[in-house]
């Protein structure tokens, strides 16, 4: 076999040139990226807190029972009595309506928002000036189908509102200062803090865990992720999240009451005419009056007592001298 | 203009509309969501699919019949639908061009050269084809339709509704509100992958080896009345046509009629004018059927005839039936769906709550990328309210049932509703059963009513270090003996102290020596110094009536015992089947 030539000068130094180079790039490589450390535990940092507050102290804390059939009337009529909707939206305000919409079922169940409220509450919002209406809410079943069996979705769109679906980028980590639960939990904040007012419209249903799902339980839908682990203290939870959101205005709608299987109900069977209609800015004060009409008192509702002494309201309702007025 | 651009633009035109239909079967309430657009029309105008239902079925189910003009399209024209329909076709075609564009004559000959295994494709046809056939009940099996393993329209529709369509999603498509998940999409979309990339050593590879609709249309197009023809005179035997012939057919030898896809590129790369389309034959001869051996059609379709039988030994769609394979609600009886379904992922792409899914092995091996139910993917489990999947079903293996029958409702009152499965609580898992924690999240999900779960109420003592003992009473409020209590932990509106004799009040708040109750104690009830106090948490334990529980899984998704869920539905009690009921 004849020997191998002899590599001339120009072949070794340009050789050694490429092999110098390919070292050099892959120390560099090795230093850039070097972690003498490795990966450490996740940060225990807790995220800022950021909801803004939506209530108008210059409102005042008032509230008004309205009584009637039909939505249509009693919502102006409960308005009206509260000094008109314009008391609350002025012109060129973002609201944002936080719709109970947590089931695919249809509006007649009275397992959702009633569709006739958010179309209703969207057209007064917008005749009083506001810049733009949303209608938000987390379901439990597939969101698209929520929106679309309930009708809340067609009647928000109807009247001139943008539906928001909850969209996963639209969540972001919130801490509730001093709070048990809500720490470091993702919340739908897009939407609320794009909002100038915002307005809680929840149906009245009985639920088995809590005792009634009513304005508190609804800021629920606010929340996202793997929110069923709070049912281990689902009273606590319900008096955080009213701490944590102080509302415009809330209405909750008992003109049909779900009195049996709640949440879900399934069945008109499980519906008891009540023909109430609540409106009011004190959420605690309305949620013990709502209490009521399921046939229970704020006291058999601990959620109540604990959001009061949280400072989110007050339970004794009739301090507010509630309005009263029929259509 | 010239006939392959009249060609490509087909084509492309075809592909669009796929890719619009899979994109199409959506549900909502958008214009670009289904509305009434034709989503099954490609999958319909697939013979296979028609001609495959019809051997297991003995019947040719609504818009099948297109298939129809499919073949009368091929008995007079040729295989038009591989060259100009065919989507998947389109595909294949156009990775080949890629793979072969920059090679020089000699390698593009090499590349689209007939091969004797292009008769694997018709072993495949006739094996599947076999295997479908409904025999008599005595044979213990039906048809067991396995098409659309690899029949192209399934394969295509199953392909870009599981994969590319999840893809494109995350990529910002936007069509999914959350990102949608598919079991087992890592084969489907290697299979799809595997098909695709063939291509870039031999074109059209799918095509020519494989794909038993073109072996279909190969055997119908032998009747053609047009036929791709050489002419008598002109040709000088350059072979330039063979270089971008897409079915490797040899036009200017002996040409294999059945072979041949219509892409006509002989016809445009011919520079003598040689090549032509006539109803002569042409003048170097034709090849009408393929060179198949008598052994190999023997082999394939007694092994196909046997395949339903010898597969169903193994007792998964009999005795041996797996409890996880949850079907959608509408589908038949096991063994009539699986005569039915062709694997499209219709179903999987409609379904708004993304809990249908691609089986594995839970139907047995017959059962591969059939529908199947998970509850543990998706936004909520199977919305009782909904009955799109069945709607959609090309083929009827899931029923397309009225909201009436599925809820039970008027007509159907009688029957109650559909039910897919039962829920069975699993007590060592599920948190008031084994860890006295509240919970009932289930309960409260329970979509049915009256619900389907319900809850009995038990008292468990909590586990504290040391037993309590009454000190006195202040204001209405309990003083305990010892700094005892976890501050707060008892406040939650769960817990209770259990008094002597037995009254039991709810603890409002607390610290470590003294219990504030649901309302202050009078005096009088007032437990005497050094009795024992203990304190007992509320739980609300589930139950699931059998007679009520549709199986929707819904309970199951909510679940918050996260990895194996501590409520699980499996197939016991489906309506489907009359062997799989539970209770009386």
């Amino acid at each position: 076999m004849a020997p191998d030539p002899l590599l001339n000068r120009r072949e070794f130094m340009g050789r050694a040139a490429r092999a110098g180079a390919a070292l050099l790039a892959a120390g560099g490589i090795a230093f850039l990226t070097h972690d003498p450390s490795g990966p450490q535990p996740a940060s225990e940092e807790l995220a800022a807190s950021g909801l803004p507050d939506f209530s108008l102290p210059e409102a005042g804390r008032k509230m008004c029972i309205a009584r009637g059939a039909d939505r249509l009337r009693t919502l102006p009529l409960a308005l009206q009595a509260l000094g008109g909707i314009e008391t609350f939206i002025r012109k060129g305000d973002r609201v944002l309506i936080k719709v109970n919409a947590a089931f695919a079922s249809p509006p007649l169940l009275s397992a959702t928002t009633h569709p006739e409220l958010v179309s209703e509450l969207t057209r007064l919002c917008l005749k009083a000036g506001a810049a733009a209406v949303h209608v938000a809410d987390n379901p439990i079943n597939d969101p698209a189908s929520c929106f679309a069996l309930t009708g809340i979705g067609q009647a928000a769109r109807s009247a001139g509102a943008e539906v928001v679906l909850p969209e996963e980028r639209f969540f972001h980590p919130l801490t509730l200062p001093d709070a048990h639960l809500i720490k470091n939990w993702p919340v739908l904040l897009d939407p609320l803090v794009r909002a100038t007012k915002l307005i809680g419209l929840a149906p009245l249903k009985d639920h088995h865990r809590s005792g009634a799902s009513m304005v508190m339980k609804n800021w629920y839908g606010l929340l996202g992720g793997r929110r069923n682990i709070f049912h281990q203290d689902i009273q606590t939870i319900i008096a955080e999240l009213a701490r944590m959101v102080k509302p415009t205005l809330v209405v909750l709608d008992g003109t049909t009451t779900m009195v049996s299987n709640g949440p879900t109900g399934g069945s008109l069977a499980d519906l008891k005419d009540t023909r109430t209609l609540i409106l009011g800015t004190d959420q605690v004060a309305v949620d013990a009056y709502g209490a009521t009409l399921l046939g229970k008192t704020a006291a058999d509702l601990p959620f109540i007592a604990k959001a009061e002494a949280l400072g989110a309201g007050s339970a004794d309702y009739r301090a507010l001298s509630p309005i009263e007025v029929s259509a | 203009m010239r006939i392959v651009t009249a060609r490509r633009a087909s084509q492309v035109f075809f592909v669009v509309a796929f890719l619009w239909f899979c994109t199409a079967a959506t549900l909502g309430e958008r214009p670009w969501q289904l509305r009434g657009w034709p989503v099954n029309w490609l999958l319909e105008l697939d013979p296979l699919v028609g001609i495959a239902t019809l051997l297991s079925t003995r019947t040719l189910y609504a818009g099948l019949f297109w298939g129809l003009a499919t073949v009368a399209l091929t008995l007079l024209l040729g295989r038009v639908f591989c060259g100009w329909i065919c989507p998947f076709g389109a595909m294949h075609q156009f990775i080949g061009w890629l793979g072969r564009r920059s090679r020089k004559l000699p390698a593009q000959l090499e590349m689209n050269r007939f091969r004797p295994a292009q008769a694997v494709k018709y072993y495949v046809l006739i094996f599947f084809l076999a295997a479908c056939v409904l025999l008599p009940r005595e044979w213990m099996s039906s048809g067991s339709l396995q098409i659309g393993l690899l029949d192209p329209l399934p394969l295509a529709h199953r392909s870009v509704n599981l994969i590319l369509l999840p893809l494109a999603d995350r990529a910002g498509l936007g069509l999914a509100p959350l990102p949608r998940f598919y079991e087992g999409a890592g084969l489907i979309g290697g299979v799809f992958l595997c098909a695709l990339f063939l291509n870039l050593w031999i074109p059209r590879f799918y095509c020519r080896f494989i794909c038993p609709l073109g072996a279909l249309l190969g055997v119908l197009s032998r009747w053609a009345l047009w036929r791709v023809a050489r002419t008598e005179e002109g040709c000088t035997d350059c072979r330039r046509c063979e270089r971008s012939c897409e079915g490797a057919c040899a036009p200017t030898a002996k040409i294999r009629i059945s072979e041949c896809v219509m892409c006509l590129n002989c016809l445009d790369e011919c520079r003598h004018d040689a090549i032509t389309y006539r109803t002569q034959p042409s003048a170097a001869g034709e090849a009408l059927l393929p060179d198949l051996s008598r052994r190999g059609f023997v082999v394939s379709a007694v092994s196909g005839l046997l395949a339903a039988p010898v597969l169903r030994l193994d007792g998964t769609s009999g005795p041996n039936w797996y409890a996880g394979l949850i079907r959608p609600p509408g589908a038949l009886a096991e063994e009539d769906f699986l005569a039915r379904c062709i694997k499209c992922g219709q179903c999987m792409r409609v379904c708004p709550t993304n809990v249908i899914h691609p089986a594995g092995l839970e139907g047995g091996i017959e059962g591969v990328w059939t529908p199947k139910l998970n509850f543990r993917v998706g936004t909520s489990g199977c919305q009782h309210t909904c009955i799109a999947c069945g709607h959609l079903c090309p083929t009827a293996a899931i029923r397309p049932v009225s909201l009436d029958e599925r809820l039970g409702r008027s007509g159907f009152a009688g029957r109650g509703p559909l039910r897919i499965g039962t829920a069975f609580v699993d007590r060592g898992r599920c948190l008031p059963w084994a860890m006295d924690k509240p919970c009932i999240v289930c309960q409260e999900n329970c979509p049915v009513s009256p619900k389907a779960i319900f809850t009995r109420e038990v008292f468990n003592p909590v586990r504290t270090s040391v037993a309590l003992t009454v000190k006195g009473t202040d204001r209405g409020r309990l003083l305990l003996a010892a700094d005892a209590l976890e501050g707060g932990r008892f406040g939650t509106g769960d817990y209770h102290a259990l008094l002597p004799g037995g009254r039991r009040l709810r603890i409002a708040a607390h610290t470590a020596a003294e219990l504030e109750l649901e309302r202050p104690l009078a005096a009088a009830e007032a437990p005497p110094p050094g009795s024992p106090v203990s304190v007992q948490v509320r739980l609300q334990q589930p139950y699931v009536d059998p007679k009520l529980c549709i199986g929707c899984g819904v309970c199951e998704h909510e679940c918050p015992v996260l990895g194996r869920r501590a409520i699980r539905v499996t197939a016991e009690n489906e309506s489907r089947s009359e062997r799989h009921r539970m209770v009386l």
